[in-house]
């Protein structure tokens, strides 16, 4: 599961460009979200978390 | 092992995010990096001591809550100097950028380095003055347009880890913002070398350099480092001309037949007070 600190997020498009499952976009309000459709296709291999320079993605483990 | 979020919480000071980088600077990835190192090292939060000199990397000092110090353009390395001799039970850090360490601070590498203190040294290598608008920096690539350089630098830049290993550096590493498992190990590796280290992070400044020089998205500036980059041991079997425009990452030389500068210091403590006690026997 994605978790998103939206005030930190800059837009930058880097979460969404690595994503090998295509889940992310930037939206209109310049802001990381899972697009519409893709809501169950996050593998949790943690890219965006690696990658955000923002601190603004993690990937939380199920349950937790 | 903390999470990246659980670092967050643990090591920033509340209230400092979102961080003044611009939008898809790999700043915040160094930062993330160097607290995920710091915690799997297991150093306590008052055993360490993050310096830093002037420049968009050095605003990372301010964000976490070790003892921290935002010094002077391109002084970082003799402030961190003064503290290690001062306390060299801490474990100093000293964070700087390509302008600050190789210009301006150029002279106080080379002895730090000479030295062989024991701190660790990231660099920040975006390969422009990124705070101040877009001058080109001795890290440059040759043929980069920057602010000062609208046709074009003509001057070849300096290979910083090269520079530090003929002033007779102990360690040294190179790591990109895309390769970040490299970048963890290296600076775990740097943090734990007793002696002088330096890491050259290359990064992206997507603001200064990356749009005029037209690389395009933040992402793009990332996957440059993932094609350019050969990690050392594929490096070591490259020939001449498949190194061209390519760069080594990893640990790149690593000797420990030097002794650390406060530990020879503490010789000269021991040399002094015999002495004293001579004259006074």
């Amino acid at each position: 599961m994605l978790k998103f600190y939206t005030e930190r997020c800059k837009g930058c498009g880097i979460c969404a460009y690595f994503c090998p499952r295509g889940v992310l976009e930037v939206t209109e309000l310049n802001k990381s979200a899972i697009k519409s459709g893709k809501e169950k296709d996050c593998i949790s291999c943690g890219q965006c978390e690696m990658r955000c320079p923002d601190f603004a993605i993690f990937v939380q483990k199920e349950g937790a | 092992m903390k999470s990246m979020e659980e670092l967050v919480n643990v090591y920033f000071r509340p209230g400092r995010l979102p961080h003044l980088w611009c939008p898809g600077c790999g700043n915040g990835v160094i930062l993330g990096a160097l607290l995920k190192a710091i915690d799997a090292e297991g150093l306590e939060k008052d055993n360490v001591a993050i310096i830093s000199g002037i420049g968009c990397s050095s605003r990372a000092s301010g964000y976490v809550d070790f003892n921290t110090a935002n010094t002077l353009h391109g002084r970082a390395l003799p402030i961190s100097t003064g503290l290690k001799m001062a306390r060299p039970d801490l474990n100093v850090i000293t964070l700087s950028g390509d302008g600050d360490c190789s210009a301006i601070g150029g002279n106080h590498l080379i002895h730090a380095v000479r030295r062989n203190v024991g701190l660790t040294l990231v660099v920040f290598n975006n390969s422009i003055y990124g705070m101040t608008g877009g001058q080109y920096s001795p890290l440059t690539p040759i043929g980069s347009r920057a602010t000062t350089a609208p046709y074009l630098t003509i001057e070849p830049s300096f290979d910083i880890l090269a520079l530090a290993q003929a002033a007779g550096a102990t360690f040294t590493a190179r790591a990109t913002t895309y390769h970040v498992p490299v970048l963890v190990d290296v600076l775990r590796k740097g943090i734990r070398h007793d002696g002088f280290s330096i890491i050259e992070v290359v990064t992206g400044c997507p603001t200064n350099f990356g749009r005029q020089n037209k690389i395009g998205a933040p992402a793009l500036m990332m996957e440059w480092q993932k094609d350019h980059a050969v990690p050392r041991a594929a490096w070591e079997k490259l020939d001449d001309e498949a190194r061209r425009g390519k760069f080594p990452i990893g640990v790149l030389f690593e000797r420990t037949d030097e002794k650390e500068y406060t530990k020879a210091y503490d010789e000269i403590i021991e040399r002094a007070q015999a002495a004293k006690k001579e004259e006074t026997a």
